[in-house]
């Protein structure tokens, strides 16, 4: 029961620095996705969005208090904040180019010890049926939106408790992100994952998500209930195109 | 000038011989390359003092010769995951100056020291491959066959299939393993290996592992070729098994063997046969290396990637 309880508390950051030499390039955020929930951050380019999801991991030199369901995850190591159950698709793709597309959900299932793993890949592939046709071929070989999927299916064989994805719709063809904001959508609403999203594309960010922040240089401009920011008139000017 | 083609077979044999142990080098080099892209200059000089302990275990403490490969194997690979977890680990991936610089300082230092310990002199090591062993019909006792009308020396067989038995092995690790896994993805993408929880620096000390118990294993084949092992003798081997890596593609495991073994048949039919039994002997030893120079200068200059490797996209 107590796990539970524990549970309810999604991702919770605290005072998040973070700095590339001597450019600062956090300045103190504090953001949270609740337990089961669907957070976005929206920005600019150079906004420090992605880096904001390398701090999470600690993939960058970064400062702050980082809690997972409770737990303080902000002192440890990327291969450590993995198997706290934290998987994060990073910005172009982050798939294994020169491995096949088997052995990228192979590899995505690295931190697991049990013995469903075959089963979970058999099930991406009935998810994403393009994928099981390309099945041995070099993930390399793969077209921009299936790398995508590729790469949050990979993610999600760590069967993660908080899933990190970096401007998912960067690079794909409309119809095609729209295919995948959906996937998301049902993917939060069926299994209840909790989902931390940064994005340029606000439209659809924000239809997916419960709460939204938006940041400029390094802070924190605005934050609220996704569907008030989408009638923000602020939003609206910087990233509706209103 | 006479072309004469009745012992080319000859030379063919020789330089597939001695191209697969180019091979076995280059895929020492290749292995470390794959990973962190950087060039280890101490892999033949890791590989000699791999050799040397062959030779205090089998020949000085009178252990048996395959067990004591075995032995030398592991310790080297021991050795390599060392340096690994101690000289380059500390440093900044991608800043490769001063890793390089670490090989280039081992290089030296492994020489020397293998120099102060043994001296600079040849000293001879029981050849693995000497003779065909009795249980072979027809054949037990004798160092060679006859095949088109040339000798095919037990020697040459042997390595090629220690190579081929050693290549198997290496599939069977990267590719049925969960640590060849985590070594193919840490090769593919290094950012992505640490999200999905592969520990990238023990990773990288397993490839070092492989790579160095690769070049010792190199070093024993070639040893009695040169009449034995000595401070010195991987030194123009490592410059072969360069040529061979870059030929082959410095990120393609399949493209080191073939590159090796390539440079080997060219050292072999091109400069040694055309340049003893077409030119004359004055031209041979010369060739061969300035051979070797030419060809990664052509690689580097026509096709930077080489035949099997992947074209890389720099990203400025």
């Amino acid at each position: 029961m107590s796990d539970d309880v524990i549970d309810e508390v999604g991702l919770i950051a605290k005072n998040l620095h973070a700095s590339y030499g001597a450019v600062e390039v956090l300045r103190g955020l504090d953001f949270e996705v609740a337990q089961g929930k669907v957070s976005v951050i929206l920005g600019a380019n150079g906004a420090g969005k992605t880096t904001t999801l390398r701090a999470i991991c600690n993939m960058c030199n970064s400062s702050g208090d980082v809690t997972l369901g409770g737990q303080d995850i902000s002192r440890l190591g990327t291969a450590e904040i993995v198997r706290k159950g934290v998987a994060h698709v990073p910005q172009g793709r982050g798939t294994f180019p020169e491995l096949s597309v088997n052995d990228n959900l192979l590899v995505g299932a690295y931190v697991r010890k049990d013995k469903e793993i075959n089963d979970d890949i058999d099930r991406w592939f009935e998810i994403f049926p393009r994928l099981a046709e390309r099945r041995e071929q070099l993930a390399g070989s793969l077209s921009g939106g299936e790398q995508q999927m590729l790469a949050v299916a990979r993610a999600l064989m760590s069967r993660p408790k908080l899933l990190l994805l970096d401007e998912p719709s960067l690079g794909l063809a409309p119809l095609i992100i729209e295919d995948l904001f959906t996937r998301f959508t049902n993917l939060n609403k069926e299994t209840g994952l909790t989902m931390l999203v940064v994005e340029q594309n606000a439209n659809l960010a924000l239809d997916m998500a419960d709460f939204g922040y938006v940041i400029e240089s390094g802070e924190i401009t605005l934050s609220g209930p996704a569907d008030q920011l989408k009638s923000d008139p602020a939003v609206q000017e910087a990233y509706l195109g209103a | 000038m006479t072309w004469n083609f009745d012992i080319l077979p000859d030379f063919v044999f020789n330089g597939l011989s001695l191209g697969a142990i180019y091979g076995t080098v280059a895929l020492s080099l290749v292995l470390i390359f794959k990973a962190t892209t950087l060039i280890n200059f101490a892999t033949g000089e890791l590989a000699m003092i791999g050799a040397f302990m062959v030779y205090v275990l089998h020949m000085e403490q009178g252990l048996w010769l395959w067990l004591s490969i075995l032995i030398a194997m592991i310790i080297s690979a021991g050795l390599g995951a060392l340096i690994e977890r101690t000289l380059t680990r500390p440093f900044d991936p991608a800043d490769h100056l001063p890793v390089v610089l670490i090989t280039l300082g081992l290089f030296l230092i492994f020489n020397a020291l293998a120099g102060d310990i043994w001296n600079y002199q040849v000293r001879i090591l029981s050849n693995p491959f000497g003779k065909f062993p009795s249980w072979v019909p027809g054949l037990g006792g004798d160092r060679f066959v006859m095949v088109l009308g040339s000798r095919l020396k037990y020697q040459s067989i042997g390595i090629w299939l220690t190579l081929a038995l050693a290549l198997f092995l290496l599939g069977l690790i990267l590719n049925r393993t969960k640590m060849g896994l985590a070594f193919r993805a840490v090769s593919s993408n290094v950012e992505s290996a640490r999200l999905v929880g592969v520990h990238t620096g023990r990773t990288l000390g397993f490839g070092w592992a492989i790579a160095s118990a690769f070049g010792t294993l190199g070093a024993v084949l070639v040893a009695p070729q040169l009449g034995g092992v000595n401070p010195n003798m991987m030194a123009t081997i490592l410059i072969y098994a360069l040529a061979g890596a870059a030929l082959g593609g410095l990120d393609s495991l399949g493209g080191a063997v073939m590159g090796g073994v390539l440079i080997g048949l060219i050292q072999a039919v091109l400069v040694m046969w055309l340049g003893v039994v077409v030119m004359g002997q004055a031209y041979m030893s010369i060739l061969q290396l300035a051979a070797a120079f030419v060809l990664i200068l052509i690689v580097l200059l026509f096709r930077p990637s080489g035949l099997f490797g992947s074209r890389r996209v720099e990203r400025v």
